[in-house]
């Protein structure tokens, strides 16, 4: 596969500003047996305690099954999806298996992670090392990933059905629907399977750029696809869709400009995220 | 011709189709009939009574399409799937003839608010011993706040709590919590844990803890998630009911602005579908568990949300968890993590299992069902069954440990 033009992959790292890094243990759980119940109404105690607890990051072996390592992890599902995704290829994060986080003096934060990674519609597992890595600062760059031990489950071969597909749309057919995919009941028309595949391999680009260890983004629902005339033999696709932010629990909705063939992958082209709706505002009506 | 409503889905690809065709009286019925006597059409039958579904070949769609068309006769292309046929059928048949008893119902599709409060009355009709419905107070837009009690007699015993539907997007939960609620009266003299239980503990059952959020949810914003309350001074509805408790409310892990999803609202139990549990709760006095379930993630949680401090119970709700999703997992391998919820999924402040339990109430538990994100809220239809059914082995766990450590 060729090189792919992408809104996130090995950004330059900047390192324009220092930080007030506070050294960060690593998480403690204290074990205070003889710690008696918040009585209930004594709100302000418990506020104060949930008021003092910022998020504190975690350094050192981390709980593969704590947050900290589970988002880092999922980083490595988005840029596999945007990497080598297809409407046949699809990857998901199955396990945490251990993980590692440490300071990168004045830049950022690293993880090293051993996970499982599945790939969904062949229902293929396989462990791989990843290493995530999230730039600290103003700025916002978009966090880094490197995945290694991981080759089999990339090589996966559904070049004939992408062939397929690609010769069947290239030409003369139009993929153009309002329908939600998936409808409000789960439903997704067989037909339709690989172009949800695809907004969601395209709609990985953005929640790569967007993580933090903050987030935790997964694809909620395509809220529309629309195949645009073939262009340098790519298909081209315009797709409005709505993710979900787990931390927040908000429903970010982006639209985006990409296109796809077999020998090129999924290659993004613009991206514009749609202002918060209201329900007065009724703009785009995610139904 | 005459212009009429076209109801059929766009064809992406011209291949044979599958048609169902749904005349709409006997004169349609004939004109139907009229294609298959035309050879050349090669349309192969496969259903004669209404609807009537026929296989068209790729050379005879646009003949067939433009008659059915001209004669104004609905028509929409099947796809060959039978559960997606059902949802289809589901979503746009509204005269679908309802369910007449908790046995013909369909567990295996999405209800609308007022197929589940029918279901409720259809299963307390159909086991009066067992079950009767509570009224606990009304939601912001004055529905009925209903909860289901599952009792063989005594006065005031200790009871399990399990509420679904706190937040409206979360499909798969009320959608479970009307399989749990067959599964008691069912198992009730079948199964040796449940009737055991039941025996001596009371089930409270609350299926649709936001039912004007739920409503929303069919009706305009298949993605929201709090409440519908009007929050003053501002053009943004709804607070967040997981983030109305009084435990740790305010703090991180919830938002003072109304336009969040996870607004608090203005104090601790503003919201009176918040409030008629806290109200039920304290009144009855002896709950001694309290599962509120969520979707998704395929977590078990237990508290704090609020709070790093751990649990004082924290072995035994980890113990207890662990041995829960393992039987849950014993059904399809469907894996879960388990653990408190600040360090397992995120800080949130004002949940419901931190308050109930700071009440007293030590087996608090949350669950976040299927999936881990590839459908997300969208959970397809035919997961809901394995689903509830997974969960319920889960369930069944707490609840035998909480029928047999009691405190």
């Amino acid at each position: 596969m060729g090189l792919r033009r992408a809104i996130v992959l090995v950004a330059l790292m900047e390192v324009t500003w220092s930080l007030n890094v506070t050294t960060i243990g690593p998480e403690t759980v204290s074990t205070d047996a003889s710690a008696h119940p918040e009585p209930a109404e004594e709100n302000t105690e418990q506020k104060e305690a949930a008021a003092a607890e910022e998020d504190v990051m975690a350094t050192g072996e981390l709980n593969p099954n704590h947050y900290p390592a589970q988002r880092a992890a999922k980083l490595v599902q988005h840029y596999l999806n945007a990497r080598y995704g297809s409407p046949y290829k699809l990857f998901g994060l199955k396990e945490v298996h251990s993980g590692n986080a440490e300071e990168v003096a004045d830049s950022g934060r690293k993880y090293q992670l051993e996970i499982s990674v599945h790939e969904i519609i062949s229902n293929t597992k396989e462990k791989c090392s990843a290493e995530v890595f999230f730039p600290s600062g103003a700025k916002q760059l978009s966090p880094q990933v490197q995945v290694s031990a991981c080759e089999e489950i990339l090589k996966l071969d559904a070049k004939s059905e992408e062939q397929a597909l690609y010769q069947q749309y290239k030409t003369n057919k139009t993929v153009r629907t309002e329908e939600r995919l998936p409808d409000s009941y789960g439903h997704i028309d067989p037909e339709m399977t690989p172009f949800w595949h695809l907004s969601i391999v395209a709609s990985s680009f953005i929640m790569l750029k967007e993580s933090t260890e903050n987030t935790l983004y997964n694809v909620a629902q395509v809220a529309n696809i629309t195949q645009l005339a073939t262009e340098n033999d790519q298909l081209k696709f315009d797709c409005h869709v709505l993710l979900h932010e787990m931390v927040s629990q908000e429903i970010p909705q982006w639209k985006l400009l990409f296109t796809w063939s077999p020998a090129e992958g999924v290659k993004v082209l613009h991206t514009e995220q749609l202002p918060h709706v209201h329900e007065f505002e009724k703009r785009a009506k995610p139904n | 011709f005459q212009h009429c409503v076209q109801f059929s889905a766009l064809l992406a690809v011209e291949q044979h189709q599958v048609f169902r065709i749904v005349p709409k009286d006997d004169v349609q019925l004939a004109l139907v009939r009229v294609l298959e006597d035309i050879l050349d059409l090669e349309l192969d039958f496969w259903r004669w009574v209404t609807p009537v579904d026929v296989r068209v070949p790729s050379h005879s769609l646009q003949v067939v399409k433009t008659y059915l068309e001209n004669h104004c006769i609905k028509y929409f292309t099947m796809i060959k799937d039978l559960q997606a046929l059902l949802d289809e059928e589901q979503r746009q048949m509204k005269s679908i003839a309802p369910a007449g008893n908790t046995d013909t119902f369909h567990y295996t599709t999405y209800h609308t608010l007022s197929e589940i409060y029918s279901f409720q009355d259809m299963l307390v009709a159909e086991n009066p011993k067992l079950v009767s419905k509570t009224v606990i107070g009304q939601s912001y837009e004055g529905r009925p706040l209903n909860v289901l009690k599952f009792s063989t007699g005594g006065s005031n015993r200790p009871a399990i709590w399990i509420d679904t539907g706190i937040h409206a997007r979360e499909w798969v939960t009320q959608a479970s919590g009307i399989v749990f609620a067959k599964k008691i009266v069912t198992e009730y003299g079948t199964d040796s844990a449940v009737t055991e239980i039941l025996n001596r503990m009371d089930v409270f059952l609350e299926m649709v803890v936001n039912p004007d959020g739920y409503h929303f949810t069919h009706t305009n914003n298949r993605m929201w998630r709090k409440n519908r309350k009007q929050n003053r001074g501002s053009t943004c509805v709804g607070v967040d009911l997981n983030r109305n408790w009084n435990a740790g409310f305010g703090g991180h892990g919830s938002s003072n602005n109304p336009c969040s999803e996870i607004y608090r609202g203005t104090r601790a139990h503003s919201e009176p579908e918040v409030k008629s549990i806290v109200n039920f709760v304290r009144s009855h006095g002896n709950i001694k568990a309290f599962i509120s379930i969520h979707s998704y993630s395929q977590m078990l949680l237990f508290p704090y949300g609020y709070t790093r401090k751990p649990a004082k119970d924290q072995a035994e709700l980890d113990q207890v968890a662990q041995k829960a999703i393992t039987a849950l997992a014993s059904l399809y391998g469907t894996s879960y993590r388990y653990g408190s919820i600040i360090t397992t999924i995120y800080q949130s402040s004002g949940g419901s299992i931190d308050w109930t339990y700071n009440q007293g109430i030590k087996y608090s538990y949350t669950f976040e069902l299927r999936d881990t994100g590839h459908f997300g809220f969208i959970l397809p239809a035919n997961q809901i069954v394995p689903t509830a059914n997974e969960t319920w082995l889960a369930l069944k766990v707490i609840m035998d440990h909480t029928f047999k450590n009691p405190y």
